[in-house]
């Protein structure tokens, strides 16, 4: 069979699954629409925060651009797995025995204020919305790839397939999709890079592969290194980012994972505290399985991509060199017209681009693999797309019917009707994504990473202060979060988008400019001190918070007595 | 001291703990000493890169479910566990 009748005979049939599952889970309360009823099993809940978690940039970029960053790419394995332990050890637990549905409930009920409230509500959907729109993009490019149907066509497949399991089952539907979603995605990351372990190393494992010798006995990494400084790349396992910077969007990113709303909202569905606890060890250990194999799939695949096309004659590029050059991830200008393929570091006379997405999606097919394992590669990637965007449009759904609506709008609504209000804003919020999905604003994959700078500016110390600083106060927090998201956005305007100096031609000059040698990228983590001293500058000088808050605090910082959720 | 503050002493002694440890294998090992650590060599491995890449993952999971075991027995001895 080719690879267009197995694509989509595997995507057909995890969608019918998908389906079944949200048939079979509707919710009927606004608690289970918006937590799953907190009877979510740990395991359970730690595969779906797993799949909520690994969106489409994880499954198709990641082992993309660590292939071509080396050592730098590091950033984002420490980055978006290290955000556990601290939700883990600092949130999840605190949050479960809160017992609310949302992040703004937190803010808004621990710092006794709807402004509060509503600053969270604002972060929570810019976080969520920025995100969601990269997702519903990344399902139209896997359709229009795998599946030659236009990319408007695959975002609208995509946006029905959410909107049935989203609209109809809520966090609920959710849950036990993701379940299915990370079976499918892990299995489909996994295959292909066992395979190509095998090939290259002889060892099943790619974690070992990984640091294993090749058939010519020398060790990869090392071959690697070689081949990097003979084409005047940087070394791969040495990196050419400042340790500076390293060490900040490291700090930015773990912040940030720790700080994003469909992600915590996630440990609000569990029974009890203590399995709050344990299902973030859980999902740190499904995604752990993917972010190790990650990197050992970069070092495979760059290796394989050099040796196959470097000093090569044009006219002997293999059938999948050609295919992808059609789509437009590979191109090559023979700039010296001696009809070989030079790639090398220096611009002016590297003759060959590649698209970092290629070492996912195309690795199957420059490895040989069978056409079902390179349809399996589209059933994963759209796995994680779908998983994360439906995850992301609870977050929206739930800030407007509850935060907004409920909470400060109309707080005598029935819960029939605050459900129905639910299942409108995913709706709209649905649509919304699939409208951006097809029109792609330029921004959105720069704003994607910096969406992690804006939720440790803002999130998060509002929320690790509101559990273990009991004299936290309502104005030292606002005061806080808003300093926070304002410098950081500020940051990000003056340096990503050059607006305060003629635009986006003016960015890389000011590069030298940058505060402590620090990128836009790991600002979040400057701008998260700023905020957390603010916090407490401010807390110092005010009246601390009303006894009751302060009996809040006590109570959630004990895990007994943590019953269902209330209103 | 009340019972709750003992809890919460003994919770914040391992957090401290816990998150030294999650500071070292990441930022101290991947980051700042990497270059120093990738002098040693272990298999095909530099052991800072191993660490940036491979090493702090398996110890965060590792530190999450020492935290869980932690927890729950404290929880048990302070019969504060739900």
């Amino acid at each position: 069979m080719d690879i267009q009748t197995w694509t989509w005979i595997l995507v057909g049939l995890s969608f019918s699954l998908y389906i079944g599952i949200a048939i079979w889970s509707r919710a009927s309360s606004t608690g289970e629409f918006y937590v799953a009823g907190k009877g979510v099993h740990p395991i359970a809940n730690g595969l779906a925060t797993a799949a909520d978690w690994m969106s489409a940039a994880s499954f198709i970029s990641m082992a993309g651009i660590i292939s071509f960053s080396g050592y730098d790419g590091s950033v984002y394995l420490m980055g978006w797995t290290g955000g556990y332990v601290l939700l883990a050890l600092l949130l999840a637990p605190y949050l479960r025995k809160f017992g609310k549905f949302t992040v703004p409930d937190f803010i808004g009920d621990r710092y006794y204020s709807n402004k509060a409230r509503v600053v969270a509500v604002f972060c929570a959907l810019i976080v969520s919305f920025t995100y969601v729109a990269g997702q519903m993009q990344g399902v139209g490019i896997v359709f229009s790839r795998f599946l030659e149907v236009d990319i408007t066509t695959g975002v609208l497949i995509g946006m029905v397939i959410v909107l049935f399991y989203a609209v109809l089952g809520g966090m609920k539907g959710i849950t036990y999709t993701q379940v299915a979603q990370y079976c499918v995605l892990i299995f489909a990351f996994m295959v292909p890079a066992i395979f190509i372990s095998i090939q290259m190393t002889g060892n099943p494992i790619p974690q070992l592969g990984f640091g294993s010798a090749g058939a010519d006995g020398i060790y990869l990494l090392d071959k690697l290194d070689g081949l990097h400084r003979d084409l005047g790349f940087h070394e791969y396992t040495l990196g050419s980012k400042s340790k500076i910077d390293v060490f900040a969007i490291t700090a930015a990113l773990m912040l940030g994972t720790a700080g994003l709303p469909h992600v915590i909202v996630r440990f609000f569905t569990v029974k009890k505290v203590s399995d709050a606890r344990k299902s973030a060890g859980w999902a740190l250990l499904f995604i752990a399985i993917l972010y190790t194999t990650a990197p050992a799939i970069a070092l495979f695949a760059r290796t394989n991509l050099i040796e196959t096309v470097s000093n090569v004659d044009y006219a002997d590029m293999p059938e999948w060199f050609t295919k992808w050059e059609t789509t437009g991830l590979i191109a090559f200008e023979d700039k010296n017209g001696d009809g070989v393929v030079q790639y090398v570091a220096d611009p002016q006379s590297n003759e060959l681009q590649v698209n970092r997405d290629i070492m996912v999606l195309a690795n199957p097919e420059i490895a040989n693999l069978p056409n079902w394992v390179i349809a399996l590669v589209a059933a994963g990637g759209l796995a994680a797309a779908l998983s994360t965007a439906a995850g992301l449009l609870l977050v929206i759904s739930s800030s407007v019917s509850h935060d907004i609506i409920k909470k400060i709008i109309h707080p005598k609504i029935s819960d029939k009707g605050e459900l129905v209000a639910a299942r409108i804003s995913a709706f709209v919020g649905v649509c919304i994504a699939g409208y951006f999905g097809i029109h792609p604003p330029g921004f959105v994959a720069a704003v994607v990473a910096l969406a992690f700078g804006l939720a440790a500016a803002s999130f998060f110390p509002a929320i690790v202060l509101g559990i273990f600083y009991k004299k936290m106060n309502r104005e030292g927090a606002i005061a806080g979060m808003v300093v926070g998201i304002v410098l950081m956005l500020f940051y990000m305007m003056k340096f990503k988008f050059g607006i305060f100096d003629g635009g986006k031609e003016a960015v890389a000059a000011l590069k030298a400019d940058w505060w402590f040698g620090i990128s836009p990228e790991g600002f979040g983590a400057i701008a998260m001190l700023v905020n957390f001293v603010v916090a407490l500058g401010i807390s110092t000088f005010t009246a601390p918070p009303p006894s009751e808050v302060q009996e809040l605090v006590e109570h959630i910082r004990i895990p007994s007595g943590a019953g269902m959720a209330t209103h | 001291m009340k019972n709750a503050e003992k809890y919460w002493a003994e919770n914040l002694k391992y957090l401290t703990i816990l998150l030294s440890i999650w500071f070292l294998v990441s930022f101290v090992f991947g980051i700042l000493l990497v270059d120093q650590l990738n002098t040693i060599k272990i298999g095909g491995f530099k052991l800072g890169f191993w660490f940036a890449q491979q090493g702090a993952i398996y110890v965060f999971v590792i530190l999450i479910f020492v935290y869980v075991k932690l927890m729950n027995r404290l929880d048990k001895k302070y019969s504060l566990d739900s």
